[in-house]
């Protein structure tokens, strides 16, 4: 037994980090080679982005540029995008195949797995936030500094994480063949009622008044002020809607997982 | 009740008997009980895997195999009683180390190479296995390279067999191994199995397939509803489930029935025998010699599927 005692001692922390960077590096490269994943997720927001944004390459709205806006709000949709199908169908697929629960079985630290998808979401957000602003500078005409960039960076960041909450949400919710559609159901409306597509000021007003009750607006909020271009709300007030938002769907995620494990 | 001790409970052991019996078992469920919402899907039940062995777990949809497995993988808890794997909880990541599985699962991560899918699951061990090892065991040279979802059935289970081994474990689940396999893949697989029993890994295995439990099994532990019906060698259960019942009335007493050639198994209640043997014939012969009273005599003899469900039915 002493043998296996040694030969079987606790992780070492580099072998726990090689976990999580191999569980990251495969959950992107499966998402990548996922053409339907890879190329619905960036080119949507890039495609819409290029007949709306660069359009508009010489709108003004008072000092508001409108090319500059719409990449705001495009970051923010390709971003909850990427958060939303990656972790909400991603997961509710492994759930479904029995893949998780093979994974489970296995020495893999749950937080492994989750930490892949996170990272995941992320990095796609980045990829998408990139090749708008190239496109947003290259043709539409934005200027962007390179603090604004970085401050657009970070903010993908905390949204993909943000929204990863309510993907896992969904996923632990829905059945697997349902996911698509009932994530499309909730992210398009929402994401048009939220100004992501078309500035609020261009919407009727009572449209207007919705959007305040969405996660999706304050996002876009928290990333308009970059430019300034945000309302008269107050970005505390943004802040606390989007890190309240977050933490329902997780304290709501571990409820319905701890239900499920209940009864699985 | 265990046939083994039926037919074995008058003999001794022998002074030369290889000292298995004191060993600590590799994983144990002692009483365990687990309820899903109203209903019972393990009641009361207890087995042991001792080191090297390969256990057979049968029995028909919903007996419990799969609560039985996911118990001692820690996938979940049990309602009462407790589940043991190397002497700790099977829920603690050590633990998990020691331990691989093949499970019943519908897709992989499709995306993703052969290979790939490999690399990952050994970073999850402490001491994997080389992957042209692994490559060469499951027999999926010349494939590696493919994505998951570019595979046959045959070799999306031989993925999966390697994903259980790869961490060189010294405990293996495996849960329905050759379901939608052809007769050739299967045949291969029990040889990989075999060899891994052979390097003293122990391996639990659940299947329909009393074939494949004959050709594999050790030891073949019966349940239903729940429970465990019947435990024993292959040999003991054929024997069992294969051999005739000679039903009558006799003045013969259950030690001599017991010591006569052949039998398998004796019950007598109410003045009334069963006696259970594969030759039946010249068990009957010798009891008709020794008892002329004999009466109201009857033989049944259930085909092994019959046995088996019958066994599995009540």
């Amino acid at each position: 037994m002493s043998t296996a005692a040694i030969t079987h001692a606790a992780p070492t922390s580099a072998h726990t980090s090689r976990i999580f960077r191999k569980e990251t590096k495969y959950e992107f490269l499966k998402l990548i080679r996922t053409r339907s994943f890879s190329l619905a997720t960036i080119g949507f927001p890039v495609m819409f982005y290029v007949l709306f944004g660069i359009a508009n390459r010489n709108t003004y709205e008072g000092n508001v540029h409108i090319a500059k806006y719409m990449l705001g709000g495009y970051a923010c949709f390709g971003l909850i995008g990427a958060a939303l199908f990656g972790i909400g169908v991603g997961l509710s697929s492994d759930i479904a195949a029995g893949w998780l629960e093979l994974k489970r079985a296995s020495p893999m630290p749950v937080s492994a797995y989750l930490f892949a998808k996170c990272a995941s979401a992320i990095a796609f957000g980045l990829i998408i936030v990139t090749i708008l602003t190239i496109i947003g500078t290259s043709f539409g005409g934005v200027h962007l500094s390179a603090s604004e960039l970085i401050r657009m960076y970070g903010m993908t960041a905390v949204g993909s994480v943000c929204f990863a909450s309510m993907g896992l949400f969904i996923a632990l919710l829905v059945p697997a063949n349902a996911a698509p559609g009932i994530i499309n159901l909730i992210y398009l409306p929402m994401s048009f009622l939220s100004g992501l597509w078309v500035p609020l000021r261009f919407m009727p007003h009572w449209l207007q008044h919705i959007a305040p009750a969405l996660p999706t607006y304050h996002l876009a909020q928290l990333m308009l002020s970059i430019f300034h271009y945000n309302d008269s709300i107050s970005l505390v007030t943004h802040w606390n809607a989007l890190i309240g938002f977050a933490l329902v769907m997780l304290g709501l995620s571990w409820l319905v997982f701890h239900r499920k494990e209940q009864n699985a | 009740m265990p046939l083994a001790a039926i037919a074995y409970e008058t003999e001794r052991p022998q002074a030369n008997t290889p000292h298995f019996a004191p060993k600590q078992p590799v994983a144990s469920l002692s009483k365990v009980t687990r309820r899903y919402g109203g209903t019972v899907a393990l009641d009361g039940l207890s087995l042991a895997l001792h080191p090297g062995e390969v256990v057979a777990l049968l029995g028909p949809n919903g007996a419990g195999k799969s609560t039985a497995v996911k118990l001692l993988l820690g996938l979940i808890a049990p309602t009462s009683g407790t589940a043991r794997v190397f002497g700790s909880d099977p829920r603690e990541a050590t633990t998990r180390t020691r331990v691989g599985a093949m499970l019943q699962v519908a897709r992989i991560t499709e995306a993703i190479r052969v290979r790939e899918h490999i690399d990952l699951f050994s970073s999850y061990y402490p001491n994997p296995l080389p992957l042209a090892e692994v490559l060469r065991v499951a027999q999926l040279e010349g494939i590696e390279d493919r994505q998951f979802g570019q595979l046959s059935g045959g070799q999306k289970q031989r993925v999966l067999f390697a994903l259980a081994l790869c961490g060189n474990p010294d405990l293996i689940f495996l849960d329905e191994p050759t379901v939608g396999m052809d007769i050739e893949a299967r045949r291969a697989l029990w040889q990989h199995i075999r060899s891994l029993s052979a390097q003293g890994k122990t391996i639990l295995l659940t299947t329909h397939y009393l074939e494949e439990a004959d050709a594999l099994a050790s030891r073949i532990i019966v349940i239903n509803k729940g429970r465990v019906i019947s435990e024993g060698t292959p040999a003991e259960i054929k024997r069992s489930s294969g051999g005739r019942t000679i039903r009558c009335k006799t003045t013969l007493s259950k030690e001599f029935l017991q010591a006569l050639p052949g039998v398998t198994n004796v019950g007598i209640r109410d003045g009334i025998a069963n006696v259970t043997s594969p030759e039946a014939e010249s068990v009957l012969r010798e009891m008709l010699r020794s008892d002329s009273t004999l009466s109201g005599l009857e033989v049944a003899s259930p085909a092994l599927e019959d046995a088996f469900l019958a066994l599995t039915k009540n």
